[in-house]
């Protein structure tokens, strides 16, 4: 059978993997200048309002002893969590059907593009002036902010979806249920990846915000308080353990998820 | 109906008239008319291959047989066809296979919930697919993404199956053998088939019975019983005989390359 030489050898490991490990050493050698110059600019300054990465690291390892940066964090990430699935949830249920119902998206558009370009800062106030200083109006301030970019996104692949390939799955009476998981859901995938990569990025600085602006607990609220007393090294400590959280999700659950989910692409 | 045609019909189809609200449809015949008074019946068993120029209404023609356009004037009746499960085997001008599911699992996608699901691997290994079983359609040739439709196509074990011209744009050589491998799986079966087509010579190799469509708004121009003995053969003497035959009677009939 002449066709089966036509299936594709499996790709070449060797070189995909030294380029991953010569890429891994660009990035160490990256955060390693990064730390340096930080340290060097530091030294010049000598300054109160810029500490030293020696510094920042002394204030954090005293939070990790008295284990109060745990609990803020904590918070902090339950917020995040929170928000973020109500978020995705609700922002990609209004996508998905703007995408295939002309005549809604025709209606919701302007509404769409007002959420959009409504400050976070405004979605904030008006939540706490409205629903009183509270968890709910927290969460639902950072939910509100973050849906209308979900479901702009959403929108975007409902609309790219394959009628050819829905045809088939009509045609063929496959079941509702698997139709959705197996045929639609699938070709939303990227844009649900996209979706959640800079849903994320974006929820856990409005979380701060909302905690700053409203809240008695949480990374945000402890900025706040440093920020009065200036206390930049604080500050820098609890942005260093923040950023290395977001990045540790993105690489313990979203890399693995796309890898497992677009396998076949490769 | 043609003398194959003996047993009981499988389809009936009526389209008194079927029209496209934005003329800029296919066709794109008088106030957006596609087809207009067509009938026939297939019978049970028989393969009956649908011939016209591209572009002359074949596919909304077959569209409406699968049950996936329901905007005519017209019926389409399938005596045994159950609510809720596929009228039909489909097999699309491309293959349409889901490229996030392996070859099983595109075909396990299609089953219905009594069915037996090592018979649909079987037919895999029949059909020379079983190496692939586990592969990502994307990693296939062209021609084993089509061999993959027409397995999908016969896993549900279909009374009827529906073809758009599902071997466009292959080689000849690996067109012929996947017309060669269907005429086998149909003997197996006996499905009855409506095959559509734009090429004279497919439809002498494969057809009991050619359905001519023509004109604009398209309509049934001539209705032939085939009756060569099968095997048959691409350029064979008998087959070659009918299609100088059809050429001189029936100027029209599209034949796109010579045998």
């Amino acid at each position: 059978m002449a066709e089966a030489d036509a299936i594709a050898a499996a790709p070449v490991e060797r070189p995909l993997l030294a380029r991953a490990r010569r890429g891994a050493g660009a990035r160490v050698a990256s955060v390693v200048v990064f730390v340096l110059a930080w340290g060097l600019v530091a030294a010049l300054a000598h300054s109160r309002v810029l500490p030293g990465p020696l510094a920042v690291a002394a204030r954090l390892a005293e939070f990790a002893r008295n284990g109060q940066i745990f609990v803020d964090t904590g918070i902090t990430l339950a917020r995040v969590a929170v928000s973020f699935v109500i978020a995705m949830l609700v922002g990609s249920a209004i996508g998905i059907v703007l995408g295939r119902r002309r005549g809604l998206d025709h209606f919701f558009d302007s509404w769409l593009v007002i959420a959009l370009n409504v400050p976070a800062l405004v979605t904030i106030i008006l939540c706490y002036v409205w629903f009183g200083l509270s968890e709910v109006a927290a969460i639902l301030a950072v939910a509100i902010n973050k849906i209308p970019l979900v479901a702009v996104q959403l929108r975007e692949g409902a609309r790219a979806i394959d009628p050819d390939l829905m045809a088939m799955a009509e045609a063929f009476a496959v079941p509702r249920g698997r139709r959705f998981r197996r045929v639609f859901l699938p070709q939303l995938f990227p844009y649900l990846m996209a979706a959640a990569r800079s849903g994320l990025a974006l929820i856990w600085k409005i979380v701060l915000v909302v905690e700053l602006l409203g809240r008695p607990d949480g990374v945000g609220f402890r900025l706040g308080e440093y920020f009065q007393y200036f206390d930049i090294a604080a500050v820098l400590a609890y942005t260093l353990v923040f950023v290395v959280l977001v990045l540790g999700i993105e690489m313990a659950i979203f890399r693995p998820l796309e890898r497992r989910l677009s396998g076949w692409r490769q | 109906m043609s003398a194959a045609a003996a047993g009981a019909a499988a389809v009936t189809v009526v389209v008194r008239r079927k029209r496209f609200a934005n003329a800029g449809g296919p066709g794109g015949g008088r106030g957006g008319v596609v087809l207009e008074r067509i009938e026939f019946a297939i019978g049970s068993g028989e393969f009956c291959v649908l011939l016209g120029p591209s572009g002359c209404g074949k596919t909304t023609l077959l569209n409406i047989v699968a049950g996936l356009d329901r905007d005519f004037e017209g019926a389409v009746r399938i005596p045994g066809a159950v609510a809720g499960r596929a009228r039909a085997g489909c097999v699309f001008q491309t293959p349409r296979l889901l490229p996030w599911l392996t070859v099983a699992d595109n075909l396990r996608l299609v089953l219905p919930p009594e069915a037996d699901e090592r018979a649909a691997l079987a037919l895999l290994e029949a059909m020379e697919l079983g190496p692939v079983r586990d592969t990502y359609p994307n990693r296939l040739s062209g021609g084993m993404q089509r061999r993959v439709a027409l397995a999908r196509a016969f896993a549900i074990r279909p009374s009827l199956l529906l073809l758009d011209e599902p071997f466009v744009s292959l080689d000849g050589p690996t067109a012929d053998r996947l017309r060669g491998l269907l005429v086998d799986l149909w003997r197996r079966e006996r499905p009855s088939v409506l095959f559509v087509t734009h090429d004279l010579n497919e439809a002498i190799l494969l057809a009991d019975r050619i359905l001519f469509l023509g004109g604009t708004p398209a309509r049934l121009a001539l209705d032939l019983a085939v009756d060569l003995p099968r095997p048959r053969q691409p350029g064979g003497v008998a087959e070659e005989a009918l299609r100088r035959r059809l050429l001189a009677h029936y100027p029209d009939a599209p034949a796109e390359r010579v045998a």
